[in-house]
């Protein structure tokens, strides 16, 4: 596709209500190229409908939304083309679990860039491989512990080489030994400069790699730093609370 | 002279049991094709599709069978269709599987969670591909023992072809009674007959479920 200049991302005004209950108030965010956002906030705030925005998976009832500077409109066309190279890791995997592995990551390349079986493969193989689960190609879903199962649903995401990655408390449904190995191959990822928006609590993973950190309650962005200062010195105070929270238990 | 129920006599039993078979085979399938339009009509997001599936729907399961292919059978004469009844004791059975594997396949489409369409439709599939590729395998495997516990009320419901004179296994047997005079032993071997229609495909769903279920 082609490099402009646009950003990323990027919101305007965005505003989003669940019949009476307003979840999203006047958002504005832009996302430049290759940045690393960690959304946080307590639960309820509405960060995973805000990412959820950015790939249409909800539809917004107020403002603007750009990505790679194409505003996403009312019909599906343009929702499914801004979905390919938008990709997205859920907080339940989402695996599709009458396909094994391999296939799971072969679906999409095939029935959308229409490339032969041979092909797909390779590059499902190729991606398996980069989250370390070429040996388990063949099992389903069910044969796979929850790590596996995520970064699986990972890998199936880069098979449509995305330009972003959106993800949905991806650690918040494992079982504690095995956060690490999906945080560790999201580091991998974040590594390989790709653009990255995260909804998590793994405040270490933030530190890690996160270029901001993005605050969110009732709705509404209270806070953007880089995340030495949102950790040291957050400014609001709902922010200060809410860390207190997540960092003494 | 009264003849006895014997060899021949089965014989005509089972040749009424082939066009059984047929018949059956015949309305599932015309009846799928259909009852899997209706489904998907049924799940839309049109809400006009919707409601006309779900009429649909109710039309099939709120009238019995019988009273559907006589509608057929007197009714499309006079639309000026001219069906022999072949044609449109298939066509009445078809309509009326429709109905029923329509709602059927309509749970099953339901039951598939909701994050399922959600990871197809952010990997940028369409709702062709989200479907035939993600959701109806599995809502069919979820739908599997309906769907053949319908299958076997099919093949049973075709013996009310035999009130519009189609000769298949129950009106066989109406056939054979009336000429041996030995309506309970005729009648235990139509019966017979059909058992071992459905037989086979209980078993075979059984097995077909199991092995699903280890693949998890």
């Amino acid at each position: 596709m082609e490099q402009s200049a646009a950003p990323a991302i990027r919101l305007e005004h965005v505003s989003k209500w669940f019949g009476k209950l307003k979840v999203l108030q006047d958002v504005d965010l832009t996302v430049n190229r290759g940045e690393h956002i960690v959304l946080c906030g307590p639960s309820g705030s509405g960060k995973s409908t805000l990412i959820r925005c950015i790939n249409r998976i909800e539809e917004v009832q107020e403002g603007r939304i750009l990505v790679d500077g194409v505003e996403l409109r009312g019909d599906g066309r343009n929702a499914e083309d801004i979905r390919r190279h938008v990709g997205m890791v859920f907080q339940q995997f989402n695996l599709f679990p009458h396909m094994t592995a391999l296939e799971n990551c072969m679906l999409a390349p095939r029935r959308i860039h229409r490339i032969g079986k041979d092909e797909a493969r390779a590059r499902a193989m190729g991606h398996l491989e980069r989250v370390h689960l070429a040996d388990h190609a063949q099992k389903y879903p069910a044969q796979l512990s929850g790590g596996q199962q995520q970064r699986v649903a990972i890998a199936r995401a880069l098979c449509m080489n995305p330009d972003i990655l959106l993800f949905d408390e991806p650690t918040s449904a494992l079982d504690p030994e095995m956060v690490k190995e999906v945080l560790d191959t999201m580091v991998e990822l974040a590594d390989a400069g790709i653009t990255m928006i995260c909804v998590t609590h793994e405040m270490g993973f933030a530190r890690a790699v996160a270029h901001r950190v993005i605050f969110m309650d009732r709705g509404e962005i209270l806070e953007s730093a880089p995340p030495e200062e949102f950790f040291s010195a957050p400014r609001h105070e709902r922010a200060r609370t809410f860390l207190g929270q997540i960092l003494n238990h | 002279m009264i003849r006895e129920f014997g060899f021949p006599e089965l014989l005509f039993v089972l040749e009424g049991a082939r066009w059984t078979i047929l018949l059956s085979a015949l309305a599932f399938v015309c009846g799928g094709a259909l009852g899997l339009a209706v489904a998907l009509a049924r799940t839309a997001r049109s809400r006009a599709l919707r409601w006309g599936a779900t009429v649909y729907i109710q039309i099939f399961q709120g009238t019995p069978l019988l009273i559907q292919l006589f509608f057929v059978f007197f009714g499309l004469p006079l639309l000026g269709l001219q069906l022999n009844v072949w044609l449109a004791v298939t066509i009445g059975l078809a309509l009326h599987a429709s109905g029923y594997l329509g709602e059927i396949w309509r749970g099953g489409i339901q039951a598939v969670p909701a994050g399922q369409v959600e990871a197809a439709r952010a990997l940028g599939l369409g709702y062709r591909s989200a479907m035939i590729d993600v959701v109806l395998p599995q809502a069919l495997r979820i739908s599997l023992p309906a769907t053949v516990g319908f299958l076997v009320n099919l093949v049973k419901g075709t013996a009310l072809a035999a009130l519009l004179g189609l000769t298949e296994a129950t009106r066989a047997g109406q056939l054979m009674s009336n000429i041996t005079f030995e309506p309970l032993r005729v009648y235990s071997a139509v019966g017979l007959v059909y058992f071992a229609i459905c037989l086979p495909l209980t078993l075979w769903s059984a097995r077909l479920e199991r092995r699903l279920l280890r693949r998890g």
